[in-house]
């Protein structure tokens, strides 16, 4: 720790960090554009600006930009100075020369980070009289808008684009004052992470098409936290709706997961919650519309009488799945997993649990020094992970740079200098991926084969001779990560082979013995595959052939329509699916029951990496529509939702802690709840007048700490609640940077949810 | 007087082939820098000779290259010579380039022996196409001779050097703009530290010099650091190339002792003002100085007393405005052209010399109001040197800033008379 | 598709450099002395030459005002408009072009003999107004002797 002294008083501060990020994290808020957490400092907006003196006699002082000072022990610096104040002030006047008074036609406005530095640097009165540059849009898909006369020259798209996610098809083009930055010609953005530049880009260059189709002002949305379930990664994000339909989903920060980005699977496959043609708005017995009570009843006939049995969803929560299971029986229920699949899956399962070999975050990952990639497309099977692999190729070549004392936040200079060294990643799949390109060797290779390459690894870590060219390609990978302070170890179920599963973690175990910081991670299907693997006790192939039962329930399914499942269901009395889309296997059902999306109910989900994490309803789900555990909780004895957790917790020790995810229900602050709207949230009174002249009721969640309406508290410090971004001064996103502030003073480890494997 | 620099220069526009070159003594200091020193002991005697960097800044050549950590044999070093003379009223080291071409390589050969480099760049800029031929016949000699290539004077020293030519962009004057331009890329410059010593070209530890400086090298060398300064009439070694340009009688170059006065150059050499032309004040270095005036006529042309009369040496090529040349109108085309070639990266500069440049133009129309002085005004200490990634937009705001100081008068008669004085 | 003569030409200068990129401003080059510019086709062989993205090289083509993205005449005037130019009368070697030639800044005569443009400092500020014409420098420039110099370039 060293003493810095900003505006005279001293401050003990970390080494190593740029005064910026130093001064955000003890409150002192400088308005900065380029400078990003992720994506480091360069420089170039200037807005950033303090004095820094020489000594104590230094009266002047010189302008310097405090996202490129690194910090020093007994540092000057001045926050308040009159002059620099007034030259933040011009750095956004002459932003203001060229930018276009949009903002009541800007998606951005409302939760426009430009807006929020024009009011922090005090900057009104324009003094420009001539006429401002203007560009032509370009069409970049059906994602992004694009407004480029907004744009004001951060380069944090590019950075983001392409240094950050490697994109291809986005730049820089011209210079001076007409600088453009787009694709080469129209066209959709090919990289998955090019949602994130709605977030990334302070202003309303780059905007979130979708929500543009339903727009709605930010103050307007409520906003709830929930779990991304398009792959295992776990992201989180925060949905935003208005008027029953979900509109937009922006990234929620969570330091081991996702941190700042997501992919676009996460941010724009929404769509499904709102679709008319396929949600089912109303359940259905023998084809007839049915209410609640008519389902119940039917559903407590056909179980009480006959034998059941039970398909659930590794895409539904683990409250919705323990319930099913304990309706039927856990003989009787079965995961929604073939044979060949939850094999794999119930190794991966046993070998986190057997505490025998770390078990790693995307965070962990990302830092790590070396990575080798057994047998998954991380890519399409888990994007983020992919983007965090993408990241740890810096970290060795960035020792070299702690040489000559460059700092990691350097962006443009560690680039330079690190040039296209990059540190070991090795890559063996059976086809060719993305990660091939960044790769120190990329290995193709079929499975068996794949396997081999793994066991020789492993051969050669216990000190086995083998044969000549095989111990050559093994042994340079092995010099290059035990060289390594920190070695990840990824694979997963793709090519559905135990033995990689096995000697990854076997891989993982013998270089942690050699000390090196090892450990494992591997991607597994969806988004709640590793609760299934711990749920459940037999896969649904089990179900087929001979063993065909009369009666079966099949919560939320999400199955791939194969002969088998249809052959299987077509011979069975009475098909109950549980389901809020229309398949192929609804319109088999004779009992259908209409549930909730996951942006309608609560719930937890369980990651690739074991991490408990609960979403929460962004809006109760309309009239006849409930979540599923709810139905199945009607169904024995109507508990809440709380009184689920403790009895999942008492029930299934591996999930012991799931009570400690997120506050419960009864958690208040200060006597309030937190609110999902913000406190500008409006047109409550009239918003549905022309249904019901009466101001409606706020819906009461009775199922946890969040409340339907904007009353409650505005000082939630609980990320695992963060509804949505709104600190004083900071309407934006980049108000995650001052909860930054927060983490690190109360590293809450519920915030980033709860890991079921520790080690 | 000695004129080292300009020895060989031949009238008849040819450049010295490494024939001539060498029959006039050139090579010999190359050879003894690479058979006869140590690295450490070059750098020292051009550190020595007090030999300020010829492209503007005005750093003590030798000190700059004792930045560089040699000690690592296996490392990639790269030595650079800044041949983007692109400064508006710049035109000394065109001279050089086409003239005696030699005189650069062998001051780079030198440079890299001390700096223990093995690849260099001579970087041109686009236009001066005479000089792109001349400079690549003299390295086709060169490495014919011997004095390129693999194991030069029979020692294990090898040095490659290669003509770049660039493709416009003033910026690519900037030392680090430049780097990037050698490596394929927009010249953006790049934020020092870590200072190309360090980090450079494509990492790698790297000296950019101007070409003036590096022509220095092979007489400082040969002739040692006393004999050096004593050239020169102050403290600042050696000789310097000086131009004229502008409503002077006689505007030109000429190689003279660093520290003649603005007086010498102006009446003595380029012959004072045409017939019908008085006196109004000058640019002592190029585009990015501020003006001297009347009183500033006897200030010796070093780059210690320029400092102190308020103004730059820069590039030692003196813009002379005339009476019958409307201040705003100079200015503003300064202004246009340093508006043109910003590169963009920064704020200020980016947005702010548009907006000058505009209040500019306006007020030449006779349109300008008094607030347009103030936001020029403003401008000034708006794009300080540390308020701006670079020194482009300080540079600019100097013949500007100077302007408002001495010329205001005439600023205030285009507001008040509603027209530019100067126009028929 | 590049020419196998240009493709050559820019392997040679990718020998020099330690990373293929870095021969990017050497390929634009090239590519605009064989065609007088650069089209959108020729960036992307350049690029995929360079295993650069069509954005990188079209960043570094569009940032250097002497690499051309539209078509340009036959011979390119290039007039330097510098601050000594300036003193010394470039504006009335611009009117004589201009009106000789019927065209403007920037613009390409009908018959695409000729195109227009301005140029910084050509570095002969001793010897304004200065201009150039293809790689061809001209100075010491009265408007009269504009019809003789120009009657060289067909």
């Amino acid at each position: 720790m060293i003493t810095i002294y900003i505006d005279g008083k001293p401050y003990q501060v970390e080494e190593g960090e740029n005064l910026l990020r130093t001064c955000i994290k003890l409150g002192i808020d400088i308005p900065y554009f380029c400078y990003h957490p992720a994506l480091g400092s360069v420089g170039a907006c200037r807005l950033c600006a303090v004095k820094r003196y020489r000594d104590a006699n230094d009266k002047n002082g010189r302008i310097v930009m405090s996202c490129m000072e690194p910090v020093s022990d007994g540092m000057m610096v001045s926050v308040n100075d009159e002059e620099v104040k007034n030259f933040r002030a011009a750095i956004i006047e002459s932003l203001m020369t060229n930018h276009p008074h949009d903002c009541p036609i800007c998606d951005e406005g409302g939760e426009c980070h430009l807006q929020d530095m024009v009011v922090k640097t005090g900057h009104t009165y324009r003094r420009f009289e001539f006429k401002k540059r203007t560009f032509k849009n370009q069409y970049l898909g059906p994602y992004i808008h694009h407004e480029m006369n907004r744009c004001i020259q951060c380069y944090r798209c590019v950075r983001f684009y392409t240094d950050y996610a490697g994109g291809k098809d986005f730049g820089v083009t011209g210079a001076h004052n007409k600088l453009y930055f787009g694709r080469f010609e129209d066209g959709p953005f090919e990289s998955i992470f090019s949602g994130n530049l709605v977030e990334v880009c302070p202003t309303g260059v780059f905007t979130d098409k979708t929500l543009r189709s339903h727009y709605t002002r930010k103050w307007d949305l409520t906003h709830a936290p929930s779990i991304c379930n398009q792959c295992s990664a776990g992201c989180n994000i925060i949905f935003g709706e208005r008027y029953g339909q979900v509109r937009r989903v922006l990234n929620r920060y969570n330091e081991a997961v996702n941190g700042f980005f997501i992919c676009d699977r996460g941010r724009f496959n929404y769509e499904y919650i709102n679709n008319k043609d396929t949600r089912i708005t109303q359940s259905y017995v023998l084809g007839n519309p049915a209410d609640s009570a008519t389902v119940l009843n039917t559903l407590r006939n056909v179980i009480a009488t006959n034998k059941v049995a039970a398909i659930g969803s590794s895409n539904s929560s683990v409250e919705a799945n323990y319930l099913l299971q304990q309706l039927v029986g856990k003989e009787n229920f079965y995961a929604d997993v073939v044979a060949e699949d939850w094999e794999v899956l119930k190794t991966i399962k046993s070998i986190l649990e057997s505490n025998t070999v770390k078990v790693l975050s995307i965070k962990d990952i990302e830092k790590a020094e070396g990575v080798i990639v057994l047998g998954e497309d991380i890519y399409q099977t888990s994007p983020r992970l992919a983007l965090a692999i993408r990241q740890s190729i810096r970290n060795k070549p960035l020792r070299k740079a702690q040489k000559i004392n460059l700092p990691a936040w350097h962006a443009n200079a560690v680039k330079t200098f690190i040039g296209h060294d990059r540190g070991p990643l090795f890559v063996a799949h059976t086809e060719a991926n993305w990660l091939d390109e960044i790769s120190e060797k990329t290995f193709r290779k079929n499975t068996s084969e794949i396997e081999q390459f793994a066991q020789a690894i492993v051969d050669h870590l216990e000190g086995k001779t083998l044969p000549q060219d095989t111990a050559q390609e093994v042994k340079y990978i092995i010099d290059a990560l035990t060289d390594c302070r920190s070695v990840a170890i990824v694979s997963g179920t793709c090519l559905k082979s135990k033995k990689i599963v096995e000697l990854s973690a076997k891989i993982a175990s013998l270089l942690q013995s050699r000390n090196i910081e090892s450990g494992i991670y591997y991607v597994v299907p969806k988004s709640n595959s590793m609760g299934m693997a711990i749920l459940a006790e037999q896969s649904m192939d089990k179900l087929f052939g001979s063993s065909t039962p009369e009666n079966i329930i099949l919560l939320e399914p999400d199955l791939v329509f194969t002969d088998a499942i249809k052959s299987m269901l077509a011979s069975c009395k009475n098909i109950i699916v549980l389901h809020h889309s229309r398949t192929a296997i609804t319109e088999m059902a004779n009992i259908l029951v209409a549930t909730g999306t996951i942006a309608e109910s609560e719930g937890t989900l369980i990651n690739a990496e074991g991490r408990m994490q609960r979403y929460f309803s962004v809006m109760p789900p309309q009239e006849n529509v409930v979540a599923a555990w709810k139905w199945l909780s009607s169904l024995l004895g109507n508990n809440t939702f709380d009184e689920i957790l403790i009895k999942i917790s008492s029930d299934i020790p591996l999930l012991r802690r799931i009570t400690e995810v997120a506050p419960d229900a009864s958690y208040r602050v200060n006597g309030m709840k937190i609110p999902r709207q913000t406190p500008r949230f409006s047109g409550r009174t009239s918003m549905l007048a022309h249904k019901n002249v009466h101001e409606p009721k706020p819906v009461d969640d009775k199922n946890s700490p969040l409340s339907f309406s904007m009353e409650g508290t505005q000082k939630n410090s609980e990320l695992g609640l963060m509804s949505f971004y709104l600190m004083p001064g900071w309407h934006s996103v980049q108000a995650t940077n001052k909860l930054l502030r927060e983490l690190d003073q109360v590293l809450n480890a519920r915030s980033a949810g709860i890991r079921i494997w520790n080690s | 007087m000695e004129r080292p620099l300009t020895q060989n220069i031949k009238a008849d526009g040819t450049y010295c082939t490494i024939d001539e070159y060498r029959r006039n003594g050139g090579y010999e200091a190359a050879r003894k820098a690479v058979q006869e020193m140590e690295s450490q002991q070059i750098t020292q005697t051009v550190k020595d000779a007090n030999l300020l960097g010829r492209g503007g800044a005005g750093f003590n050549t030798g000190m700059k290259w004792s930045f560089v950590n040699i000690s690592n044999p296996n490392e990639q070093r790269y030595v650079i010579a800044n041949g983007d003379e692109m400064e508006p009223g710049t035109f000394k080291d065109r001279l050089l380039l086409e003239g005696d071409p030699h005189q650069l390589i062998e001051g780079m050969i030198i440079a890299a022996k001390a700096l223990k480099a093995s690849q260099g760049f001579i970087f041109v800029r686009w236009a001066y196409k005479k000089a792109h031929q001349t400079i690549q016949k003299a390295l086709d000699e060169a490495y014919q001779a011997g004095f390129l290539g693999k194991n030069i004077f029979g020692s294990n020293f090898s040095f490659d050097l290669h003509l770049h030519t660039s493709v416009g962009r003033y910026i690519c004057g900037e030392e680090t703009a430049l780097i990037n331009s050698l490596e394929g890329k927009r010249a953006n410059p790049r934020a020092k530290p870590p200072f190309p010593q360090i980090s450079g070209l494509f990492g790698k530890p790297t000296i950019v010099n101007n070409v003036e400086t590096y022509c220095n090298i092979p007489h400082i060398i040969k002739n040692g650091p006393v004999w050096y300064k004593a050239l020169s009439r102050s403290s600042e070694g050696g000789t310097k190339l000086y131009g004229v340009s502008g409503r002077v009688k006689n505007p030109g170059l000429w190689e003279l002792p660093l520290g003649v006065t603005v007086r010498e150059l102006l009446f003595d050499y380029a012959g004072g003002m045409q017939e019908g032309y008085k006196f109004r004040g000058l640019l002592p270095g190029g585009a990015s100085t501020d003006f001297l005036v009347e009183e500033h006529l006897d200030t010796p042309m070093d780059f210690a007393s320029v400092a102190k009369a308020g103004s730059r040496l820069g590039t030692g090529t003196m813009i002379v405005l005339d009476d019958q040349t409307c201040p705003v109108a100079f200015v503003h085309n300064l202004i246009r052209f340093f508006a043109n070639e910003s590169c963009g990266w920064c704020t200020p500069c980016r947005e702010g010399l548009p907006w000058v440049e505009k209040i500019l133009e306006k007020i030449e129309r006779g349109e300008g109001t008094e607030k347009d002085i103030d936001i020029l005004r403003f401008h000034t200490k708006y794009l300080a040197p540390g308020n701006t990634f670079c020194a482009l937009a300080p540079g600019a705001m100097e013949p500007l800033q100077s302007a408002l100081k001495y010329f205001i008068d005439d600023f205030n008669r285009h507001i008040h008379e509603k027209k530019c004085p100067w126009k028929k | 598709m590049l020419t196998e003569h240009e493709i050559k030409e820019i392997e040679k200068e990718i020998a020099l450099y330690p990373v293929k990129s870095a021969a990017c401003i050497e390929a634009l080059k090239i590519v605009q002395q064989h065609r007088g510019w650069v089209a959108d086709e020729q960036i992307k062989d350049i690029a995929q030459l360079l295993d650069m993205s069509y954005e990188e090289v079209d960043g570094v083509a569009t940032f250097y005002n002497m690499i051309f993205r539209k078509p340009v005449g036959r011979n390119v005037i290039y007039v330097c408009n510098s601050v000594t130019c300036y003193m010394m009368g470039y504006e009335s070697i611009y009117q004589k072009l201009s009106q000789k030639l019927g065209i403007q800044w920037g613009e390409t005569t009908s018959d695409g003999r000729f195109t227009l443009l301005p140029n910084p400092c050509l570095g002969d500020c001793d010897h304004a107004p200065a201009m150039m014409i293809n790689s061809d420098h001209y100075n010491r420039l009265t408007p009269d002797k504009l019809d003789e110099i120009l009657e060289k370039y067909k």
